[in-house]
């Protein structure tokens, strides 16, 4: 029987600790849309996509209410772009990103992602193809998210395509100057990509993937800031051991919504992604929590140990909680988004 | 299927009264309450069984927070596997 006490302590975690799912999203397939005519190739694009997805963002929203967890993100991510349309015969790709746009409009969902190229051991033509286009197609979409992934541990860095990038991101910013370059915004340079990352901009469904999925993105920073707060000057394996069992029950949760997801959907589940993402909101900071385990401010000396301490734990934590953890499943270190690390490089830490 | 529904807020004559009723008006059987005063607010928790319920989830959900905003608390009710899935292995 559940206890008044964890009853509260969950709705107070949703309701003061920002706890959420960051994102539902659903993998699909495209290879099966290759065609010589590119034309044809992006119908049958927009109407796999909306058949697979239709009932995605519904369903998101009831699940939500039913368990009064908020799903801030509905998403999609399809097989990289430069796969499928490598197959037709034509120079100018845009209109495959123009295809992703429109399904992700009829359907209703926040972002769809794989505008994308897998370049870290070398370019095919279709991959040159599809960079070249990632400026004309950003800034003529509203919702497509585009991403390269330029190196591997195993392959190095493609420093071909690090160059070709470099320019692309210049020029990406340049054709939407007049959005304040938003396009860069939804453009992810990687290395080590995954293939099974819910996360934008950087989603993209691989090619070893089934042929539709779901997979569930949570996060929680401010739940982990929290429960440290109780722990502060203990040693090392308390910490560890409290961030372990946070990780636990939020990685739980987001294993409950993914499995209900999943049947709703009839889609394969895919795996839970439990990732540190901060917001620039109060309370929702990765640097925080840095700062609780007792760095003076997050920059300083013992930062990496700190950070490499929480991710240990926060992986080991969701490992046990769902059958199946993958995506990036980290903590995301965005300065600029994160409202410590805003209030550490505002005081001038390093 | 069992929810949970948890009422907080300044305390004041009737919370429960009021919503006893709402619940028996959409034929919704309570299982348990428990109820405590928490650094000077309202609290409460219901078990619920929903299997006899005459309204479909959402509509249960808005008619519970309707009922709260009148009243000034903060009512809420979410499915069981939630809270299950977070503090039972």
């Amino acid at each position: 029987m559940l206890s008044q006490k964890e009853i509260l302590s969950t709705i107070e975690m949703i309701d003061q600790q920002h706890l959420d799912i960051r994102t539902v999203t659903m993998g699909i397939s495209l290879l099966s849309c290759c065609d010589p005519a590119p034309a044809r190739a992006c119908d049958k694009i927009y109407e796999k996509i909306c058949r697979y997805a239709e009932k995605l963002v519904q369903t998101g929203q009831d699940i939500e209410a039913e368990f009064g967890i908020p799903i801030v993100n509905k998403r999609i991510s399809v097989t990289p772009m430069a796969l499928v349309a490598g197959a037709s015969e034509t120079e100018d790709y845009v209109p495959f990103a123009l295809a992703l746009d429109r399904a992700a409009k009829t359907c209703g969902v926040d972002f769809i992602g794989g505008y994308s190229a897998l370049v870290q051991k070398g370019m095919t033509e279709a991959d040159k193809k599809l960079i070249r286009s990632i400026p004309e197609a950003l800034s003529r979409t509203e919702l497509v998210c585009s991403s390269v992934n330029v190196g591997s541990t195993r392959a190095g860095i493609n420093m071909d395509a690090v160059a070709l990038m470099g320019q692309i991101v210049k020029e990406t910013a340049a054709a939407t100057a007049n959005r304040e370059g938003l396009g860069c915004a939804k453009l992810v340079v990687f290395c080590n990509a995954v293939e099974d990352n819910p996360f934008m901009a950087g989603a993209f469904h691989g090619a070893g993937e089934a042929e539709k999925v779901i997979n569930v993105g949570v996060s929680g920073p401010g739940v982990v800031h929290h429960a440290l707060q109780a722990v502060k000057g203990q040693p090392f394996d308390v910490v560890a051991e409290t961030v372990k069992k946070t990780a636990f029950r939020v990685t739980r949760m987001g294993q409950l919504v993914a499995q209900e997801a999943s049947r709703r959907l009839d889609t394969p589940f895919g795996i839970v992604d439990l990732s540190l993402a901060p917001t620039p909101a109060i309370g929702d900071s990765v640097a925080r929590i840095l700062e609780e385990m007792g760095l003076e401010t997050c920059g300083t000396h013992g930062t990496t140990a700190a950070l490499a301490l929480l991710n240990d734990a926060v992986k080991k934590g969701g490992v046990m909680a769902s059958s199946s953890v993958g995506g990036l499943s980290g903590a995301f270190i965005p300065v600029s988004e994160d409202e410590g690390m805003i209030a550490a490089a505002r005081g001038g830490t390093p | 299927m069992n929810a949970i529904v948890t009422v907080i807020g300044q305390d004041r004559v009737g919370i429960i009264a009021a919503i006893c009723n709402r619940l028996a008006g959409h034929n919704v059987n309570i299982l348990d309450i428990s109820q405590t005063i928490l650094q000077g607010s309202f609290t409460m928790v219901m078990a619920v069984d929903l299997s006899a319920a005459a309204a479909p989830f959402g509509e249960l959900s808005a008619s519970l927070a309707e009922l709260g905003k009148e009243m000034g608390l903060s009512i809420r009710i979410q499915r069981e596997e939630i809270f299950n899935a977070m503090y039972t292995i």
